[in-house]
């Protein structure tokens, strides 16, 4: 197979050595039950396709992967499956404003994407955290959400055609740029499907005109009831901002000191809120959310004064995750999303949860969208210490899906959150899910073992899983 | 929890599910205004209606809970109580109807599609369960997204019986412009996010909805593009619906055999005649024809019809 492989890529381009094998392996998740096959790097959608029917030929499964910094294993290979590295594909192949799209190779980074758009006045507007090197092809698998995705929504509603190569071998394009398709919407079903249903080759992305006026508050408050309840009375005032993101005093506290940008220290909890649009209904927008967070005795309110500022409060805010490593070695999120007026309640019991456990936790969330991401700080070289965190994870997951929430907003299940699954959809809805599933990729070949919790996906698939799943309960 | 209490526990939802039971050829009517959708209902179907009501309208959530055999005029006036409104287009059938056709608003740009609204979908299976597919929140990636499968898919791949919309507030003011002299592409172009420019080869149509202030600046700023005066409504659209790129429907002039309105910007276009058919793709197809197999393998639901 590695012959066949290196004849149709090139000598350098498949990779078979131990610490190549070792870094495929792993993604920004905590799964440690990788094995990697081969790593193939095409350049060209016929590449993928050689690669996908050299697979079928050895009946090896392929894993799709973009920059690897997936949070739920979603790109980590399965019982040594051929991985195939999309970031030589990394091109912008046409910016057509006549059109409104952009079609790119999946390997094109999310930030380059979005500064090559935006001197010509447009923008991509799903912005990850991750995006100085999440790939816009990771973006697609996982239906990629950021901060900028209250108003306009995430990836899904920002793409408008796929190009796929199948299991099969067969290139198809999923969706048009052409007036709105109707028919099977395999292009939506395709995007969050976390690179199980073929592999993306091109992407036709919508291009969202810059907005002309912009407004970043950053706004304190003495409690998180406080901050959370801001929030779900800013939507139910009928105001869509941009952004609003909260953060609590542990990460803002972290984040002062790693980046320095300007949030106050003694708030518990920080709300940073952006509204966009036209100078007039900007100004009156944001001075509603001053008022409402007034009627909810916010301790602080504070206008960026210029584009520097606003680009250093951003920043805090995307480096949160980098911040927590001065704290405590690994830590392990979750991303459940829970309906924004549970966002208080949810919060407290979040804490209780973690303090029971005896665990250090933070919250810095994408608080317009009720999407929480609840990080348990750990070090994993304390015997005991992981398990204490799955065994908080589990109780945050199922607090959530009590107040009628989902496992996950935009991470994804990949291989760590699959146990829960069974927690949010009866078997029946997941055998259907299945059925999604098999109708591009009759036998799982591509990402096996992925999304569907044990029993549900592919039989032969089982004997793939090289770690026992009880143990990411 | 328990499997047991996964499974919705509306009985509304339960009857539907035995009415439509596991075998026998079986349809769901709602008010016929695309009922030709995909061809011709084969003979000896059963006609069966999809349950009404509003469940749940949750402003401070931008989401409405609502039975499939809800008018989307009903539905569209309870939400316009509480300053929200929904992207499905008006056109007196129901919502279940207008989510299996999957057809966007006039005022998609304003609006968003259709296919981006529709959080979770219940619907019942050819095996007459009743499955729950997607999140009643604003965001979710947890599982395979079969919402996105059923929306569009013309009542082929399971009855929808319920749905998790998501909705938006309604903007404080709506105004309709029209011009005779000004150019569609260069009005979209100087527009920021307009809800919809229509473009009839002569007269340009501009929806401007938001803030009055908002509203205002734009129609100010139209003033370099040519003359647009007020109008009461967008113009009268032909019956058929084609889909172009944004640019060809821009650079329309004439349509062979009657009168067209264009949609800048999003590419549809309506027409006095259908447009010419383009075969579907063979590898795609194998995938429609596997999902419909999987989703109803005997060929139960909605025979006759094809997306
Ligand atoms: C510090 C940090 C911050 C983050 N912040 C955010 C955030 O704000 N919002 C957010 O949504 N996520 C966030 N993430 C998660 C992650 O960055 C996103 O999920 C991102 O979209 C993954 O892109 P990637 O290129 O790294 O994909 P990978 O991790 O390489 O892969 C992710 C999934 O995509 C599949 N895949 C990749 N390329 C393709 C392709 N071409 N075709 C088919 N399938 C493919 C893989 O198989 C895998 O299942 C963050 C991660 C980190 C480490």
């Amino acid at each position: 197979m590695l012959r066949d492989l290196r004849r149709a890529l090139s000598r350098e381009r498949v990779r078979y050595g131990a610490a190549d094998r070792t870094l495929f392996a792993h993604d920004a998740s905590v799964f440690e039950g990788g094995l990697s096959g081969p790593i193939c790097f095409p350049e060209s959608t016929a590449e993928v396709q050689d690669i996908m029917r050299i697979a079928m030929q050895h009946e090896r499964s392929v894993v799709p992967r973009g920059a690897g910094t997936g949070l739920t294993g979603g790109a980590i290979p399965l019982g040594a499956p051929i991985v195939v590295a999309m970031t030589k594909m990394d091109t912008i192949l046409e910016v057509d404003i006549a059109n409104g799209v952009a079609w790119v190779e999946p390997g094109v980074v999310n930030l380059d994407l979005t500064r090559s758009l935006s001197e010509l006045g447009f923008n991509f507007a799903p912005d990850p955290s991750s995006q100085q090197v999440c790939t816009i092809g990771g973006n697609v698998a996982n239906n990629a959400g950021g901060p900028h995705c209250l108003a306009y929504g995430v990836t899904d509603a920002h793409v408008l055609a796929i190009e796929v190569v199948l299991s099969s071998g067969d290139v198809v394009t999923l969706g048009s740029v052409r007036g709105e398709s109707l028919g099977l919407d395999l292009r939506g079903a395709f995007v969050g499907s976390e690179g199980t249903l073929g592999i993306a080759t091109k992407i036709a992305v919508r291009l969202s005109k810059n907005p002309p006026a912009v407004r970043t508050l950053l706004l304190s408050f003495s409690s998180m009831r406080d901050a959370a309840q801001t929030v779900s009375d800013v939507v139910a005032a009928g105001i869509v901002p941009a952004a609003m993101e909260v953060m609590d005093r542990e990460i803002t506290n972290a984040v002062e000191n790693y980046v320095g940008a300007g949030y106050p220290r003694d708030a518990a909890a920080v709300l940073l809120a952006e509204v966009e649009g036209l100078e007039g209904g900007v100004e009156i927008d944001s001075q509603r959310i001053v008022e409402v967070a007034q009627s909810n005795n916010a301790k602080s309110i504070h206008r960026a004064e210029s584009e520097a500022e606003r680009a250093l409060l951003w920043k805090g805010r995307k480096t949160a995750f980098g911040a927590i490593a001065q704290i405590k070695p690994d830590y392990y999120l979750h991303d459940s999303v829970v309906p924004r007026s549970k966002l208080a309640d949810v919060l407290e019991s979040i804490y209780e949860i973690g303090a029971r456990h005896d665990l250090m936790v933070m919250n810095v969330f994408h608080a317009g969208d009720g999407n929480l991401h609840p990080i348990l700080l750990y070090d994993g070289r304390i015997a005991g210490e992981l398990e204490r965190v799955h065994a908080a994870g589990a109780e945050i997951v199922r607090a959530c899906l009590a107040v009628g929430g989902v496992l996950s907003g935009e991470h994804g299940i990949g291989v760590e959150k699959q146990p829960y699954m069974e927690e949010q959809f009866s078997s029946d809805d997941l055998d259907h899910q299945e059925r999604l599933r098999r109708s591009f990729d009759p036998m799982c070949r591509v990402n096996p073992g992925k999304v569907l919790p044990e029993g549900h996906s592919c039989a032969d698939i089982q004997a793939l899983r090289s770690i026992p799943t009880g143990v990411w309960g | 929890m328990t499997r047991a209490e996964l499974a919705p526990t509306d009985p509304v939802l339960h009857s539907f599910a035995a009415e439509l039971g596991d075998r026998g050829l079986v349809s769901i009517a709602g008010r016929g205004t695309r009922w030709s959708a995909g061809g011709e209902i084969a003979p000896g179907v059963q006609i069966l209606r999809a349950p009404t009501g509003i469940v749940e309208v949750s402003p401070a959530e931008m989401t409405v809970r609502v039975r499939a055999g809800t008018l989307v005029a009903d539905l569209n006036d309870a939400l316009a109580e509480v300053g929200q409104r929904s992207a499905l287009p008006e056109r007196g059938g129901t919502v279940g109807g207008a989510i299996a056709v999957g057809e966007d608003h006039l005022d998609v740009l304003g609006r968003g599609r259709v296919r981006d609204s529709v959080l979770q979908v219940r619907y019942v299976s050819a095996e007459g369960k009743i499955i729950s597919a997607g999140g009643a929140v604003v965001k979710n990636v947890s599982g395979f997204n079969l919402p996105k499968l059923i929306t569009g898919s013309l009542g082929t791949l399971g009855a929808i019986a319920e749905v998790v919309l998501r909705t938006n507030p309604k903007p404080s003011m709506s105004q309709w412009l029209v011009s005779c002299d000004a150019d569609p592409q260069l009005s979209f172009n100087t527009l920021y996010r307009p809800s919809c420019v229509l473009w009839d080869g002569s007269r340009t149509w501009v929806h401007l909805e938001g803030h009055a202030v908002d509203v205002a600046a734009e129609f100010d700023g139209l003033r370099h593009v040519g003359k647009f005066e007020p109008a009461d409504s967008p113009p009268e659209l032909p019956a058929h619906r084609w889909a172009l790129t944004p640019r060809d429907a821009a650079s329309m002039t004439s349509v062979e055999g009657g009168d067209f309105v264009a949609s800048i910007g999003v590419g549809t276009l309506w027409a006095d005649r259908p447009q010419a058919a383009t075969p579907i793709d063979a590898a795609l197809n194998v995938v429609h024809q596997r999902a419909k197999s999987l989703f109803d393998p005997t060929g139960r639901l909605n025979p006759g019809r094809a997306v």
